[in-house]
């Protein structure tokens, strides 16, 4: 059977390259795709963003919930903590 | 009659400057601060010497000691360049002003015992004259320092050095109901009383460092990683536990600042030694040397300052010190 996808849309600015580029550091098998004003990055049955990553790369403490500013839409099962937010589908 | 609405994409020529898609490559939006940082201070086509050291270029990488391949090498980890700084102290000003505003409106000073405004007068307000030896010397860097990388972090650190020498002259007024009497008294004791003569010796034979890199060590990774640790965190913590609870919470700035700070000279530190044995050696004697110095002139006010055993505050934060940067490969 084929895995199913979860993706993430953000608007595609300033605040969100950096979410984008700790989404493909830590997904490998996460792809990104351009779509005018949008990043759209879709990944085989899960995806997460880690906030350390994150952190890392703006070179300040950032919070998870400031996703929420840049965030169009997403699909899959949320799995969120202080420290990740991760997408999947949740097994039955 | 029917609508076909379409979107079109136009992409940009370029994504970001020339000079930081030779860094960062091509197809790549760079980020502010790269923006901001990289190759941004000229490195040809200096047309005159400067008159007053003739020996130099303008921007000249002869004037260290330190040989560095390249000299954009180093990466702030807090990526401050003027936008992100400026925000970043805005915040932390607002925090320190609510505090200060709470202690007075709440009188938390006029609780404080007499024993721990004393200190106050005696062991923080003279130290209102280290920051600014400090400001002069992050000064000297940014003037003869090679690379937006280093001199526009050190342009930053000096206006904090004012900053944190302002929350200090504050406290004092606070302490002092507003009369000037501390703080002539505390320049009075850094000019002349016995405890503070070594320090300040120190702090002027920093003044006369030519190499700027040496400046550097001296001043923003030994001195301040001696000292702040020492008074910010033990001393203000022991006069926390004598009642003064006011001041720790009036001097948190410098402790944030402080922790803020060590991650920039840590990243510097590393990527300094990691680039040659002969940085590293150079490095490590340079530490070697100003910890040494500094800690034996601290002694004589951590002895004064402490109930307890203040020299041995000083081992203990000399000893962190050389930990910290021998994580980060230097030989101490």
């Amino acid at each position: 059977m084929m895995t199913d996808n979860v993706f993430l849309i953000l608007q595609d600015n300033e605040d969100a390259r950096p979410i984008v580029e700790a989404i493909e550091q830590d997904n490998q098998n996460a792809k990104v795709e351009y779509i005018p004003g949008l990043i759209r990055i879709e990944s085989p049955g899960s995806l997460t963003v880690h906030r350390d990553s994150v952190s890392e790369l703006i070179g300040r403490d950032w919070d998870i919930q400031e996703l929420h500013l840049n965030l169009v839409s997403l699909s899959g099962n949320i799995d969120e903590d202080d420290d990740y937010i991760k997408l999947a589908w949740a097994t039955k | 009659m029917s609508l076909d609405i379409s979107t079109k994409a136009i992409k940009p020529v370029r994504l970001t400057y020339d000079q930081v898609a030779r860094r960062i490559g091509e197809n790549k939006a760079g980020s502010r601060y790269q923006e901001a940082t990289y190759d941004i201070q000229p490195t040809t086509n200096f047309h005159y010497r400067p008159l007053w050291d003739p020996r130099y270029e303008v921007f000249d990488t002869s004037r260290t000691a330190i040989v560095m391949q390249d000299w954009y090498a180093f990466h702030d980890p807090r990526q401050y360049y003027y936008g992100t700084y400026t925000m970043a102290r805005a915040k932390q000003q607002e925090v320190a002003e609510k505090n200060f505003s709470f202690v007075e409106k709440r009188g938390l000073l006029d609780t404080a015992p007499h024993i721990v405004k004393q200190k106050v007068r005696d062991f923080l307000t003279p130290l209102r004259h280290v920051e600014w030896g400090a400001n002069m010397n992050n000064c000297f860097i940014t003037d003869t320092g090679y690379g937006t990388a280093i001199t526009q972090v050190t342009m930053f650190n000096s206006i904090d050095r004012l900053g944190i020498a302002q929350y200090l002259t504050r406290l004092c007024l606070l302490v002092d109901e507003n009369e000037t009497t501390g703080i002539d008294k505390a320049k009075e004791d850094w000019l002349s009383r016995d405890i503070w003569q070594e320090l300040r010796h120190v702090v002027e034979d920093i003044f006369v460092i030519e190499d700027w890199f040496e400046t550097m060590v001296a001043q923003n990774i030994v001195m301040d990683g001696l000292i702040y640790p020492l008074i910010y965190d033990r001393l203000a913590g022991e006069m926390m536990h004598e009642g003064g609870s006011a001041i720790v919470m009036l001097t948190e700035f410098m402790n944030e600042w402080q922790q803020e700070t060590v991650r920039w000279t840590n990243a510097l530190v590393k990527v300094t030694a990691q680039e040659s044995d002969a940085n590293k050696d150079l490095l490590s004697q340079w530490v070697a040397h100003w910890s040494d110095r500094i800690t034996e002139a601290l002694k004589p006010i951590s002895a004064e300052a402490f109930s307890g055993d203040g020299e041995l505050f000083v081992q203990e934060v000399k000893q962190d010190l050389l930990e910290r940067l021998s994580k980060q490969g230097l030989k101490v």
